[in-house]
């Protein structure tokens, strides 16, 4: 089989040795978690319990009216201890939810279950559920997954993709979810496939993954309409622009969705998340992740109740090695520093990495001798070097001209420059000021 | 641990490792079997030459740089690369005033006055060199080999004199220090190809078009690429990363630009050789060439 990929782009060094035979296994049960209120890209949530209440297993703590929005539930019964603005690792201070969790979870919220089979359901039902399950995109953007689901009229799908790629180095959740739970995941893509409508579909790995590829291709032996494609190790493959251009040849267009082009991505620990959605009943409340690096004791990968603090899984992990000195979240490429370990996990939180102090880019920015690096690896054929340029001497009205908005911030130009500029930097802040000129 | 120890900044958290540095000294090293052979072919004082030219280039870096104010960045490699690339244009016999004069121009006008590394339209050493023709013409058009005064092999060939093409390919013959052996000149190229160091693109569409116009102007393409200083030009000075472009379209312009001039000058020019202005010329264009020659961004539909 023909392996597939985009141009440009790069080849960090990937450091999955440390995670990649390691079974998930589950985390402690926190003793507290923290639970913020907004958790997905769209409208606020309204809280529906208050301080002092008691709260069951898998309860919904808040919804709103509107459709682009996934609700919070919690994932230990306890009682709710205070309501207050806490930390995220987006590194905003977000309304949050703090419950003390129970001895153990006594009363479980089974209100999401039906009695109907998987299989009777209809597309609605489907989207309805996932909804009620507050499923996001578990990849990291958490973008509401009903809402991905439910096509307009005028659009017409043709392609269902998993993104089971996971280009990030140090990574490994995709990678054992695939190993571990090859049926779940096509299970949960047939649902997702059925309540958008789509009739094909494909899984997309990268062929550092070669036990996810065998067991995901016998998980499909007897599917028709789903095949698994294999692609070349490079960053950022698992971007869906690249994913798509590199599958299928086509261009999400400026500014458009890959539903612009008929095609639908998710990520593969989605599709189990709806899978136990629709079959167990389960709302999100629990992921996999990956807890690594050169600062961690024993790098290993878990099943978290969403809402525990870091600090509980990096303890679980066997705690820190020598001295940490970065502490990231998500991967080491787009991922976010953090400041504390007393930060909760939310629904999009797929790694912990911690780095000793001689592993952590330092951008000690010296003049630009114009290698051109950035230009060739740029996987979306911007000019970082320009807009970098445009965006530091404040010349924010040439930056549309060089389209700064297509930029998909996926860190490779400043990773690859050898004067240490931080172009990503420099790129966000033109980003901005774009924006604002025009508004 | 408390806060204060942990490092908060953004994205990406890690890092190639390749440094400005590494680059610099990468091409210096590529350029070794050029300076073994200019030594094998013209003696001890094309090492003493070289030598100068790049104790010129540094000592002048280094005033500059303390005069700015600025951080002493010699171990960067690029004044060393400037006297070295210099140093390899000049003929063996040169006065050594000469080539510390030409090092002192390469990096002063050639490079300090725009701002230093990265600042510089045009390329150093090629400026420097462009300096020392226009100053001293006889010195810099004196050739000697084995203690004889030859004329170049770009003067032979106006003359209708034949000369071997292995003699030609190795460097056995008269002509400036680094010009000589494309050989080792190739050897080094190779290399930087491979590690990423110096853009293809340049110098295909510059010794190509060569090619094809000496092709059409009935003369002889092989001489034409391997007489003189081309082979330097197209691989060293021509890719050049500060002064040539980075999008991947304006590179193919930009190398066959300066394929075009230098056959132009040598076919139909003043000039037996006309590397060193094509290039310098082609250095004008680049802010152009880049702003028009932009890549497709993924997604736009033209």
């Amino acid at each position: 089989m023909s392996i597939l990929t985009f141009k440009q782009g790069i080849h960090p060094e990937y450091h999955k040795d440390l995670t990649k035979e390691k079974p998930l296994k589950k985390a402690n049960r926190p003793k507290e978690v923290i639970i913020p209120l907004q958790q997905h890209i769209g409208a606020p949530l309204d809280p529906l319990v208050k301080k002092g209440d008691h709260v069951k297993k898998y309860q919904k703590l808040a919804d709103t009216e509107s459709f682009v929005a996934a609700p919070v539930h919690t994932s230990v019964s306890g009682t709710i201890k205070s309501i207050e603005k806490i930390r995220t690792p987006s590194g905003q201070k977000i309304l949050s939810f703090i419950i003390k969790a129970d001895e153990e979870d006594e009363e479980v919220d089974y209100s999401l279950k039906t009695n109907k089979e998987a299989k009777d359901l209809s597309p609605k039902e489907i989207i309805k559920i996932i909804r009620e399950a507050g499923i996001v995109g578990l990849g990291g953007a958490m973008f509401p997954t009903h809402v991905k689901l439910s096509v307009p009229e005028d659009k017409k799908i043709d392609y269902f993709i998993l993104n089971g790629i996971e280009c990030e180095p140090f990574l490994n959740v995709d990678n054992r979810m695939m190993i571990e739970r090859s049926s779940d995941i096509i299970a949960g893509m047939k649902l997702m496939m059925k309540a958008a409508g789509v009739k094909k579909g494909f899984i997309g790995i990268e062929n550092n993954k070669p036990r996810a590829i065998s067991n995901m291709k016998s998980a499909v032996k007897n599917e028709d309409n789903i095949e698994i494609k294999v692609f070349e190790t490079k960053y950022p493959q698992g971007g869906e622009k690249m994913l798509i251009k590199a599958a299928l040849g086509r261009e999400v267009p400026k500014g458009g969705l890959p539903l612009d082009i008929g095609v639908i991505v998710n990520n593969i620990s989605t599709a189990v998340a709806v899978f136990e959605a629709v079959n167990e009943g389960k709302p999100l409340t629990e992921r996999p992740i990956t807890v690594t690096g050169e600062g961690i004791m024993n790098p290993t990968n878990l099943y978290y109740k969403i809402g525990t603090p870091i600090k509980d899984l990096i303890e679980k992990a066997g705690g820190f090695q020598g001295e940490p000195a970065k502490i990231i979240l998500g991967g080491p490429m787009t991922g976010s520093a953090q400041q504390s370990i007393e930060v909760p996990t939310v629904k999009g939180t797929s790694g912990i990495i911690v780095l000793h102090e001689k592993s952590v880019a330092k951008f000690d920015a010296k003049p630009c001798i114009r290698c051109a690096r950035c230009v060739d690896c740029c996987p979306m054929y911007l000019l970082p070097l320009k807009l970098s340029d445009l965006s530091q001497f404040e010349r924010y009205d040439e930056l549309e001209k060089y389209d700064v908005q297509s930029c998909i911030e996926c860190g490779t130009c400043s990773y690859i420059c050898p004067a240490d500029r931080p172009l990503l930097d420099y790129i966000r802040i033109g980003k901005m000021e774009d924006m604002k000129m025009k508004k | 641990m408390n806060k204060e120890q942990l490092i908060f900044t953004s994205n990406p958290h890690i890092k190639d490792s390749t440094s400005v540095e590494d680059i610099m000294w990468t091409v210096v090293f590529a350029l070794v079997p050029a300076v073994l052979a200019s030594t094998y072919f013209f003696g001890l004082r094309a090492l003493l030459v070289i030598a100068v030219s790049i104790i010129g280039a540094v000592i002048t870096e280094y005033i500059f740089l303390k005069i700015r104010k600025k951080e002493i960045v010699i171990d960067d490699g690029s004044a060393v690369l400037t006297g070295l690339l210099l140093a390899l244009t000049l003929p063996p016999s040169i006065p050594l005033w000469t080539a510390f004069l030409g090092s002192i121009v390469a990096i002063g006008l050639g490079k300090q006055v725009f701002g230093g590394l990265g600042f510089n339209p045009f390329n150093p050493a090629l400026v420097g060199r462009a300096f020392l023709t226009a100053s001293y013409p006889v010195l810099m058009t004196t050739w000697v080999l084995d203690g004889t005064s030859t004329a170049t092999p770009l003067s032979y060939i106006n003359n209708g004199e034949l000369i071997e093409t292995w003699d030609l390919f190795i460097g056995n013959i008269g002509g400036s220090l680094g010009e000589t052996s494309a050989l080792a000149l190739l050897l080094g190229a190779a290399y930087l190809i491979y590690k990423g160091y110096i853009n293809w693109r340049i110098p295909t569409g510059m010794i190509s078009s060569v090619i094809v116009i000496s092709f059409l102007a009935g003369e002889n393409p092989i001489l034409h690429i391997f007489a003189g200083s081309l082979i330097i030009g197209a691989f060293y000075m021509a890719t050049d990363m500060v002064t040539s472009p980075v999008t991947k379209k304006a590179r193919w312009v930009f190398g066959i630009g300066a394929g075009l001039l230098v056959a132009i000058i040598r076919f139909w020019g003043g000039y037996p050789e006309g590397v060193m202005y094509s290039i310098l010329l082609m250095n004008t264009t680049v802010p152009l060439l880049d702003r028009y020659l932009k890549p497709k961004t993924l997604g736009v539909v033209e």
